[in-house]
C-alpha cells in the first residue's frame, strides 16, 4: 500500500482504527522509560533537582514548534496539491499544539520563580512564544468562525503558513537578543552542550510527547472525518426534507 | 489613466465620503491618546518616557479600525467579484486598495502625531522620531491588516476576528518602531539599526501582504 493511499479517508479511517492502540501502548513504555530516566537523572550542581522541570518543559517548547511546522507543511498540501486529508490533518493539530505551547509556558514560568525569582520577563524567547501561543489561538478561531470546512482550510491553511515566520524567529531568539532565557544547548552548531546523562532522559522524553502528539493527533483526525461526514448527513437530510 | 490609479482613486474617494470612515480614524486616535493619561495619571515625566509607546499603540489600533471595511464592502456589493474576475492581477488590486487605506487612515494619523505629541508632553525630537518611524511603519500595519482583511472577508459574524489574526503578526512592527523612536530620544544606542530593521519590514510586507491577501481572496470565495 502506498503513501498515497492514507489520503482516502475511509482508508485513513481504517488504518488508523489499526494503528492506534499500537500507538497508544507505545507511547505509554516511551513515557514510563522516559520517566525511570528522569527519576534517577542527576541533579545539577546550582538548581538541584529543580532543573527536572527540565525534561517536560524542553520537550513540550519543542512540539509547540513542531506541531506548526506539521501545520505548515499541511497547509501547503492544501492549497497546492489540494491533499482531501490535508485541512483535516491542519484542524486537529491546531488544538494540540496550543496546548503544548502553554504548557510549555506553564512550565517555563513555574521553573522560571525559583530560578529567576520571577514567574514572567519579557525577553525574546518568552515573548515570541507567546506570540505562538496567540497565533494558534487565532487559527483556532478562524476555523471556528467560518462555516465551510473547506473554505475554513483554505483561509487557515495561508494564515499558517504566514504565522510560519515566526517560527525562526523563535528559534534563533536567544542568539540575537542576549536576554534572559538561555541559548540553544541541543540544536547547536558544534552539537550538544549538555552531558548525557542529562541528554538521554530530555530525549526519550521527547520521543514520548512526540508520540503522544502522534497518537493524539490520528486521533483528532478520526473524529474530525467523523464529524465532517455527519455534516455531510445533516445536509443531505435538510436537502431531502425541503 | 491604468487600472491601478482608477482602483486607488476610486478608494479613495469612496474613503473620505460619509461612512468611509478615514478621518474617524484620527478621531479614534485622539480619543486613545487622551485616555491613556486618564489611566497612567497625569504625571508629565511619565508620560514623556511612554509617549512613543502610547502613539504607536494608538496609531496600530487606529489603523485597524477602517481594515475590516477594506474588503468588505466590495464584497457585500459585488464589486469584488468583478475584480478577481477582471484582467488586472489580483495582487495589484488589494496593493492598490492598501495604498487607498493607507493615505486616506494612516497618513492622517502620521499628520496628527505632532499634535498627539505636545498633549504627552513630548519634545521636538521625540516627535520628529516618532513621526517618522509611523511614516515608515504604517504601510506594514497596513500591508499586514490587508491578509486579516482578506481572510475574514465574507464573514458575517467576523467581529473580533480580524484584530485578533492581525495583532500578533505586528508585533515586530511595533517593537521596532518604538525602539527606533526611544532610540532617537534617549539612546546610546542608534536611530539608524531599529529604523532599518522597520523599514525592512514594511518592505517585506509589501511584498508579503499583498500576495498572501489575494491567495486568501482567490481560495476563500470560491
Amino acid at each position: 500500500m502506498a503513501l498515497i493511499d492514507l489520503a482516502n479517508p475511509t482508508r485513513f479511517l481504517a488504518l488508523t482504527a489499526r494503528i492506534l492502540p499500537w500507538l497508544a501502548i507505545a507511547t505509554a513504555i516511551v513515557f514510563a522509560v522516559g520517566l525511570y530516566l528522569v527519576w534517577f537523572a542527576p541533579d545539577d550542581y546550582q538548581q538541584g533537582a529543580t532543573v527536572k522541570i527540565m525534561f517536560i518543559h524542553v520537550p513540550n517548547a519543542w512540539l509547540a514548534m513542531a506541531v506548526w511546522a506539521v501545520m505548515s507543511i499541511a497547509s501547503i498540501g492544501t492549497l497546492v496539491w489540494r491533499h482531501p486529508l490535508a485541512d483535516v490533518t491542519a484542524k486537529a493539530a491546531a488544538p494540540l499544539g496550543a496546548a503544548f505551547t502553554f504548557l510549555a509556558l506553564l512550565t517555563g514560568s513555574l521553573w522560571g520563580r525559583p530560578m529567576w525569582g520571577t514567574y514572567w520577563v519579557w525577553d525574546a524567547r518568552l515573548t515570541s512564544v507567546l506570540v505562538l501561543f496567540l497565533m494558534y489561538l487565532g487559527v483556532m478561531a478562524l476555523w471556528h468562525t467560518v462555516e465551510d470546512p473547506s473554505r475554513a482550510g483554505r483561509a487557515a491553511a495561508i494564515l499558517t503558513l504566514v504565522g510560519a515566520i515566526n517560527l525562526p524567529i523563535i528559534k534563533f531568539s536567544v542568539d540575537w537578543w542576549n536576554t534572559l532565557h538561555q541559548p540553544a544547548s541541543v540544536f547547536r552548531v558544534g552539537g550538544p552542550t549538555i552531558a548525557p546523562s542529562i541528554l538521554t532522559p530530555l530525549l526519550v522524553m521527547a520521543l514520548a510527547f512526540l508520540l503522544l502528539f502522534v497518537t493524539l493527533h490520528f486521533a483528532a483526525m478520526r473524529n474530525e472525518i467523523l464529524r465532517r461526514r455527519v455534516r455531510a448527513m445533516w445536509l443531505m437530510q435538510a436537502h431531502a426534507a425541503s | 489613466m491604468s487600472s491601478f490609479s482608477a482602483l486607488l482613486l476610486r478608494d479613495m474617494r469612496l474613503a473620505v465620503r460619509v461612512g468611509g470612515g478615514a478621518l474617524m480614524g484620527v478621531l479614534f486616535f485622539l480619543i486613545v491618546v487622551t485616555l491613556v493619561p486618564f489611566a497612567v495619571g497625569p504625571d508629565l515625566a511619565q508620560l514623556r518616557r511612554i509617549g512613543p509607546a502610547i502613539l504607536w499603540l494608538g496609531a496600530l489600533l487606529a489603523s485597524l479600525l477602517t481594515l475590516d471595511r477594506l474588503l468588505a464592502a466590495d464584497h457585500e456589493d459585488g464589486s469584488l467579484d468583478l475584480l478577481l474576475m477582471g484582467t488586472t492581477p489580483l495582487e495589484l488590486v488589494v496593493l492598490a486598495k492598501a495604498a487607498a487605506h493607507w493615505i486616506t487612515s494612516c497618513l492622517p494619523l502620521v499628520i496628527a502625531t505632532p499634535l498627539l505629541g505636545l498633549f504627552l508632553n513630548l519634545e521636538p525630537l521625540a516627535i520628529g522620531a516618532v513621526a517618522l518611524t509611523l511614516l515608515a511603519g504604517t504601510p506594514a500595519l497596513t500591508c499586514i491588516g490587508l491578509i486579516g482583511a482578506a481572510l475574514s472577508v465574507a464573514l458575517r459574524r467576523g467581529g473580533l476576528l480580524l484584530p485578533v489574526l492581525v495583532l500578533p503578526l505586528t508585533v515586530p512592527v511595533l517593537i521596532f518602531g518604538v525602539a527606533a523612536s526611544n532610540a532617537a530620544i534617549i539612546g546610546p544606542m542608534s536611530f539608524g539599526a531599529p529604523f532599518m530593521i522597520l523599514c525592512a519590514l514594511t518592505l517585506g510586507s509589501l511584498v508579503l501582504g499583498p500576495f498572501a491577501a489575494a491567495a486568501a481572496l482567490r481560495h476563500g470565495l470560491e
